[in-house]
Formats: structure tokens, C-alpha cells, sequence
């Protein structure tokens, strides 16, 4: 084995994949948290705009995230993104819907003076937070469950459920810890970035809010003990090239617990989930503020990762036909793409997050409501 | 087993949402770097009047800008939803610059932009200056990758197909890279975008001087915008000249098409100034030709000939049919994948592979298919002549039309004589606005219907690329869309327009709080 070799280039680029989906929710989670938040913070119209005006410089940037982690799993996981994002096809167009809706909100809304024009904005601002948290906790839990497709043997992807089919009980759990969490997020950030009276308020809901995440997602824990998992059977080599229906796969009871059993430290991962969350809220309770976003991204951190490592090396198992699922080692680039991804990842990433550390630098301090009847820019 | 309605709506939609993107990327290229001009200007003068004109145009950049990154999700998201088949069949070459696009480009613009609407009391000048040139080069860099990414679908370079994991996977990122058709669209790209910023400067600057308001302001950034859309718009039409000059390379039949041209003509062949080309009779009626205009352009030499379209039909029946030995040995091969017989026959006629899956919309097969068939096929590869003759046509004339305009506008403000440039100019600049979106809308037309029956030329034909979704779940999905679009292109127009009338002179009253 060398580091550069088919099967670990595939590994680093799940662990890619993982940094980029949790990159996008601490960076774009807390604007989603804040839009979810927005129309209970804020009482007046300036209350609101204090809300809007935290996230006004940012959204942009953390909206690269988003398109970033779609790029990435086009290049690095074809097959996945083109079984995702076709089989939950209504689904998808409603996160679509709503992540053009959200930064339409924030840069309109304040455009105009009239009380109706706000109050619908504040209300759709509140959709375009709330709609994409959701989905993206129901199609996690549906990946866990497993989804109803199946290849031909051209690898077209035939997708057999429907839009209704992905609102099964447990998806709905995992959608409403998503929920919790990111308006958890949103609720450390506006406690650290808003003027009175909407931190105060933002405290109050994110202690609540984070509580609740503690509570769902151990529900969680123990409703995944009892689901039907994944396991790949036989021997199964990892560096030929990718074509999902050359392994075999059973649905084992329990199964999404095995890695657990087998590598203990991965344990970690719910544990950081929970503690990070019950450090959120103990943070936001002692108005620690900064304490309790950074608490908040761990727990966002911990929750993803639980979910990535109970499926590894599953990415999107198949209900239909099991052979059909998408693993780590049969679905991703060549190998020859997956090393220049990583070559263009290795040299920009790092500039990204300078930049970025050095945007919210110069934005620092809490946005009040002198600042924004200054700076005719203010949204 | 495709059902053509499928295909059709998913065109409509990707055909809809990009037009509809595009309404805005243009606008955000040129803006951007004019910008840059004016605030740079400000800067090594000091003159507070540059700062008021970088804001100014700045607030309309920015409302234009968030439905510029609002749509461009779509795109990205619609090859996963849409194109399910296209995604897993190129996305390994395909996805690349998409995700470097994202890494080294966008990331910068809309990181940085944010600091350009809030960062006035919060940087030096100097520091501020750097932002706005970083958003402005960070745009372009974009279009740059985007545009490696449709070069690529024009002229698949660097790829080949594996019959193991069946689709195209990269073999040289190079070849992809300095594709030289996606380096003669990204300059000619970028360059209406210019030309569309340049535009819009002019033609609300008219707007002030045609009410008496704003004068100064106003011929300050005339002089700007007359500058550099002379610029823009003679390298849009010169480096049009060169994306010609390419297609006529790679896609031999793109061009006989845009020029109605059935027959080879002796070498140099004619241009076809105006004609009425008929897809029954394959001939062009009323025909007006300039002679050796057309071999000029598309070969830079007085004796390679420029084939015409029934010849390369005939050109394509041969590789559908090396494409069906192409896929018969595949075939093959997926059954006994050690058959050496069977991928030695797959290499030979990999080039055609594409051509026999032409096929597949007569026969799943493909093998079995009848000589009709073939020739039905074959015939599928004529893309709509009439509409890229006339949209080509149209989009050349306003190209030429952009560089008269900016000619006169830069003579008058050369000469100091845009304070008193007489009203018709005024109205001509005013009313011309549209037409920079309409060109580029034509040239977007005349590229992608150009290419087709294929997604990408000669590999993957249009009706085999789709998702398999249902025609409920397009429908839906295309109406969602036509009416969100809609919804927001009405308040985008109105937003613009008050902001316009607005004016510098009365920006701060717009986005005050309500009393």
C-alpha cells in the first residue's frame, strides 16, 4: 500500500467529502440557523435587520460551500451524485427552491420600505432556512434506511420510490435533529453577532434548541441499533475500477453499529455530538457566546461524522438491490482525477480559509443598530 | 425506452434556467471590472466623485450579483437531477473544473464581495481597492473554468472510455485544460460580458443626461464605459472570429449548418450573407453570397475546403456504422471481459463508439439495426439549420453594431464632447440596453443547439443523457420553475428600476428603515 494508490485515494476523498459536507454546515448552517431563527428574534423591523445584517456580509462565501461540496462529489463521486441528486429529484429541487430564495431574501428585503414587503420576506427567509435543514436530515436518514434504486448494466440509474416514499418515521427523526442542531448553530451565532435584544432571545431558543438535539439524535442512536444495516459480503478488492455491481450485499440487523463495535475510538463522534451540544447550551446560558459557537460547530462535527462513519464504506446503500449500492471503493473517479482533486484541494483550501478568517476579521463585533443606519449598503 | 417527451422537457428546462442565468453573468463580468476602473481611479486621484460612481454602480452590481450566484446553483444542481446519465458517463473529466471552479475562483468573488458593500469605513483605501480587483479577476477566473468545462463538451480532448466502468475517464488533464476551444470561448465570452457592462453603464448615463440630472457623474462614466466597450466589443468580434476558426476544426458540421451550406464548395468557400435555407429540400433559396469570405474564416487559408453538410452525413453513416462494430464488441466484453478478440475490436472503432449509440433511439440494440435506420440516424446529426443561420446572422450584426456605437461614443468622448452630445445619441444609448443580453443569448443558442443531437460531440448523444425520472416529476419541476423565475425577475426589474431613478443623488433615501 502507498499513500498514493487507488484504494487510499479513494479513502482520502471520503474523508474529503466528509470535511467538505461539515465545512458547509458550521459555515452555511449558522445563515440556515439564523433565517430559521429570524421571524422569532426579531420584534421590530430593526430587530430583524440587526438578524439579516449578521449574516449580510458572509452568505455569499458560505454559499460556495454548498455548490463546493456539490462540485466535489460530481468530480470525486459521479455515480453518487447522479444517483442522489435524480433519485430524490422533488426533494432536490426543493432545497434548490429554497437556497436561491434565502440569499434573495437577505438582499431584498430591506430594499423597500413598505411593512407587507418585509413581513413576506421575513416569512420566506424563515422557509429558505428551515425547508433545506430539513431535507438534508430526511435524505441522511434515508441513506441509513436505504433507497430504492438499481443499475442496468449500461449504469443507468432507475430510481423505484417517490417524493411521499422519503417521509418515513426515522427520516423524519434524523430531519428534525438537523433542524435542531443548525438552529442551534444560527442561535450561538446571532448570540455572538447581534445587538440586544436579539442575542438574549437567540440564547434562549439555542439552549432549547440544543437540548432538543441532545434529545433526538440519542433517539436516534437507539432507533439505529434496530434498523436493518448494510454489510458487504466476501472478499471485495478496493482498487479496480468502479462499477458498482461487482461485490455483494446483505441487509444485516444491527449492521450500522459494527464499525462502532469493531474500532471503539469511533465512539468519539456521538459522544463530541452531545457534549458539544450540551456545552452550547451551557455556553449561551453563561452568555459565553464564543465559547458556545465553537461548542455548537463541534457538535455539528460530531453529529456528521457519526452518521458518515456508521455508514463507511457504504455512501448510499440500496434498498432495491443491495448489489447496486454505492461504497467508497466502487463508485468514485478514476484515479487519475481523484489526484488532481486532491492536488487542487491540497493548494487551495487553505487559501479559502485564509481569506475567509481574514474576511471575518475585518467583519468582527456585533452588528447594532447605529452601524446599520450608517452604511447605506446595510441590508 | 427514452421517452422523447422526457428529452425534450429536460432540454426546455436546462435551455430556460441557463438563458435565464445568463441574464445575469454577463452583467457581473463587465460590472465588475469597471469597478475596478473606477474605484482604481479614485484612488490615485482622490476625487470623491470616483468613490460615489464605484457605489453607485456598485448597489445595482449587487443586486444583480445575488441572482447571479442564486441561479448558477441551478445549473450545477440540474446535471445530478436532470442529467443523471451525462453525470456518471463524463462527470469524471466533466466535474473537474466545475470543483476547481468552485476552489479557485468563486470562493474568492463571493468571500470578498461581502467586504465590497461593508468594507468602505472598515479598510484603507488601498485594501479596499485590492478587494474589488480580487472580486473582478475572481469572476473572470470563473467564466475561465466554466468555460473549460463547456469547451470540453464541444471538444472532448484528453478523455477515453473504459468499458469496465463504462464511461470517460481523464486521461490528460492538460489536453482539457489548454483545450484551444475552450480558450477562444472564454475570451469571447468574458468580452460580452464587457460589452454588456459597458452597455449598461452608457445607457443609464443617458437616462441622467436625458433628464439633466447627475451630469457630471454621468459623463465621467460615459467616458469609462465608452473606453472599454470599444475594446470589448472589436475582441468580440475578432476572437469571435477565432471560436469560428476552431468550431471549423472540430465541428465541421456546426459550421456548414450556420451557413447553410449543403454541398463542399471549391476552396475558398462563399459566405452566405442572407438566405432562406429549407430542411426538406436541403437548399438554401434567395441565396446572397460574399465569395471566399467563409474559407477565410473557418480554415485561414485559400485552398482546405470547408465540407458541407450532406457530405459529412455522409461521413457520419460510415462511423455509425464502425460504431455498431464498436458496440457489439463492448457488448461482448461486459459478457467476457477476458475476450482480447472483443477489446482489440473496441479499440479499433472507439472513435465511432458514440455514433453507434445514435442508434439506440431506433433499436436497444444497436447491432441489429436496419440500413433505414442507419441513415435515420445519420440524418439525426443535421442540427436545426434555419435557426442557427439566422440567430448566427443576428448576433454578428450587433456585433458589428456594438463597435460603431462605442466608436462614435469614444471619438465623442475623446474630443470632450459628451456634455453636449446631441439627444438622438442619448436615446440610441438608452434604447440599445437590451441588446447585449440578446446577442449573447443568440451566441449561447447558435454554441449548444450547434452541437446537437450530442451533450458532448461525437461521444454521448442528447436523449441517451437525461435522468430517468418521471414525466410528473419534470413537469412539476419545469413549471416550479418558469413561475419562481418569473416571480423573481419582476422584483429584480422593479428593484433595478427604482434604483436607477433613484439616482447617486438620492441613494441613501432607498434602503432606509421604515419610520
Amino acid at each position: 500500500m502507498s499513500w498514493f494508490d487507488y484504494a487510499t485515494m479513494r479513502e482520502i476523498w471520503w474523508l474529503l467529502l466528509g470535511v467538505l459536507l461539515i465545512g458547509f454546515a458550521v459555515m452555511d448552517g449558522f445563515d440556515l440557523g439564523a433565517a430559521i431563527l429570524h421571524p422569532f428574534v426579531g420584534r421590530t423591523d430593526m430587530e430583524r435587520r440587526i438578524t439579516i445584517n449578521t449574516v449580510g456580509p458572509v452568505w455569499e462565501g458560505n454559499q460556495v460551500w454548498f455548490i463546493l461540496g456539490g462540485g466535489a462529489i460530481f468530480a470525486a463521486w459521479p455515480l453518487l451524485y447522479a444517483t442522489a441528486f435524480s433519485g430524490f429529484y422533488l426533494a432536490m429541487i426543493l432545497v434548490l427552491f429554497a437556497m436561491i430564495l434565502r440569499p434573495v431574501g437577505f438582499k431584498y428585503r430591506s430594499k423597500m420600505p413598505g411593512a407587507r414587503w418585509r413581513g413576506i420576506w421575513d416569512w420566506l427567509l424563515f422557509v429558505g432556512g428551515f425547508v433545506p435543514a430539513l431535507i438534508f436530515g430526511v435524505a441522511m436518514g434515508n441513506a441509513l434506511l436505504g433507497v430504492p434504486f438499481r443499475f442496468d448494466d449500461t449504469l443507468r440509474m432507475y430510481y423505484e420510490g417517490s417524493f411521499f416514499g422519503l417521509l418515513r418515521p426515522f427520516p423524519i427523526l434524523c430531519g428534525l435533529v438537523s433542524v435542531a442542531m443548525l438552529t442551534m448553530h444560527g442561535g450561538t451565532w446571532l448570540a455572538m453577532k447581534a445587538a440586544e435584544p436579539v442575542a438574549g432571545r437567540a440564547r434562549k431558543i439555542g439552549v432549547g434548541a440544543a437540548l432538543a438535539m441532545v434529545a433526538l439524535f440519542a433517539l436516534g442512536g437507539l432507533w439505529v441499533a434496530r434498523l436493518d444495516g448494510y454489510q458487504i459480503l466476501g472478499n471485495f478488492a478496493h482498487d479496480l475500477d468502479s462499477n458498482p455491481l461487482g461485490k455483494h450485499v446483505a441487509m444485516v440487523p444491527g449492521a450500522w453499529l459494527l464499525n462502532d463495535q469493531a474500532y471503539p475510538w469511533m465512539l468519539a463522534a456521538p459522544v463530541l455530538g452531545i457534549a458539544g451540544a450540551l456545552l452550547a447550551a451551557l455556553g449561551l446560558a453563561a452568555k459565553r457566546d464564543g465559547l458556545a459557537f465553537v461548542a455548537s460547530a463541534a457538535a455539528v462535527f460530531g453529529v456528521i461524522s457519526t452518521a458518515g462513519l456508521s455508514l463507511f464504506p457504504f455512501l448510499l446503500p440500496s434498498s432495491l438491490d443491495p448489489n447496486s449500492s454505492l461504497t467508497v471503493w466502487d463508485a468514485s473517479s478514476s484515479h487519475l482525477t481523484l489526484l488532481i482533486m486532491l492536488i487542487a484541494t491540497v493548494l487551495l483550501l487553505p487559501v479559502v480559509l485564509a481569506y475567509t478568517a481574514w474576511v471575518y476579521r475585518v467583519m468582527r463585533g456585533r452588528v447594532t443598530a447605529e452601524q446599520i443606519d450608517s452604511n447605506q449598503s446595510s441590508y | 425506452m427514452f421517452p422523447d417527451q422526457l428529452v425534450e422537457l429536460s432540454r426546455l428546462q436546462f435551455a430556460l434556467t441557463a438563458m435565464y442565468h445568463f441574464l445575469f453573468v454577463p452583467l457581473t463580468l463587465g460590472l465588475s471590472i469597471l469597478l475596478a476602473i473606477m474605484e482604481t481611479v479614485y484612488v490615485m486621484t482622490g476625487r470623491p466623485i470616483w468613490r460615489e460612481m464605484t457605489k453607485y454602480w456598485g448597489t445595482l452590481f449587487g443586486i444583480n450579483f445575488a441572482l447571479g450566484v442564486a441561479t448558477g446553483l441551478t445549473m450545477e444542481f440540474q446535471f445530478g437531477t436532470n442529467w443523471a446519465y451525462y453525470s456518471h458517463y463524463v462527470g469524471d473529466i466533466f466535474g473537474v473544473p466545475l470543483a476547481i471552479e468552485g476552489l479557485m475562483a468563486f470562493f474568492l468573488e463571493a468571500t470578498l464581495v461581502g467586504l465590497f458593500f461593508f468594507g468602505w469605513d472598515r479598510l484603507s483605501k488601498v485594501k479596499h481597492l485590492a478587494v474589488t480587483w480580487a472580486v473582478g479577476i475572481a469572476t473572470n477566473l470563473s467564466a475561465l473554468w466554466i468555460l473549460i468545462a463547456n469547451g470540453w463538451m464541444q471538444n472532448p480532448v484528453g478523455a477515453v472510455f473504459n468499458p469496465r466502468s463504462m464511461r470517460m475517464e481523464l486521461s490528460s488533464f492538460g489536453d482539457v485544460l489548454f483545450n484551444p476551444v475552450a480558450q477562444a470561448k472564454f475570451v469571447h465570452t468574458v468580452s460580452a460580458g464587457y460589452v454588456t457592462g459597458s452597455m449598461f453603464v452608457m445607457a443609464i448615463s443617458a437616462y441622467f443626461m436625458l433628464r439633466g440630472r447627475n451630469r457630471e457623474f454621468a459623463r465621467r462614466s460615459m467616458t469609462v464605459a465608452a473606453s472599454f466597450g470599444l475594446l470589448a466589443s472589436l475582441s468580440v468580434v475578432v476572437l469571435g472570429d477565432e471560436s469560428g476558426y476552431t468550431a471549423g476544426q472540430n465541428q465541421k458540421m456546426k459550421i456548414a449548418a450556420i451557413e447553410a451550406m449543403w454541398e463542399t464548395e471549391p476552396a475558398p468557400a462563399s459566405f452566405t450573407l442572407f438566405g432562406l435555407p429549407d430542411m426538406k429540400t436541403e437548399t438554401t433559396h434567395a441565396a446572397v453570397e460574399v465569395p471566399y469570405l467563409l474559407g477565410l474564416i473557418a480554415t485561414r487559408s485559400f485552398d482546405t475546403k470547408v465540407p458541407g453538410i450532406k457530405p459529412l452525413v455522409a461521413v457520419n453513416q460510415d462511423r455509425i456504422k464502425s460504431g455498431m462494430i464498436a458496440y457489439g464488441a463492448l457488448e461482448t466484453l461486459r459478457q467476457h471481459p477476458a475476450n482480447t478478440a472483443a477489446s482489440a475490436t473496441l479499440n479499433a472503432h472507439i472513435d465511432d463508439l458514440g455514433y453507434g449509440l445514435l442508434l439506440k433511439r431506433y433499436t436497444a440494440k444497436v447491432v441489429d439495426a436496419t440500413p433505414a435506420q442507419i441513415a435515420q440516424a445519420a440524418q439525426d446529426t443535421v442540427p436545426n439549420v434555419p435557426a442557427l443561420f439566422w440567430a448566427f446572422r443576428f448576433m454578428v450584426a450587433l456585433g458589428f453594431f456594438f463597435i460603431l456605437f462605442f466608436g462614435m461614443a469614444f471619438y465623442q468622448a475623446s474630443t470632450h464632447m459628451l456634455s453636449r452630445s446631441p439627444r438622438w445619441f442619448m436615446r440610441l444609448a438608452l434604447f440599445a440596453l437590451p441588446l447585449p443580453w440578446i446577442s449573447s443569448e443568440l451566441g449561447w443558442f447558435v454554441a449548444e443547439n450547434g452541437r446537437q443531437p450530442w451533450t458532448i460531440d461525437g461521444i454521448l448523444p442528447t436523449f441517451l443523457s437525461t435522468s430517468s425520472i418521471s414525466l410528473g416529476d419534470i413537469s412539476i419541476s419545469l413549471i416550479g420553475f418558469v413561475l419562481f423565475y418569473t416571480a423573481l425577475a419582476v422584483v429584480e426589474l422593479y428593484l433595478m428600476v427604482k434604483y436607477v431613478r433613484l439616482g447617486p443623488d438620492n441613494m441613501a433615501a432607498g434602503s432606509r428603515s421604515m419610520s
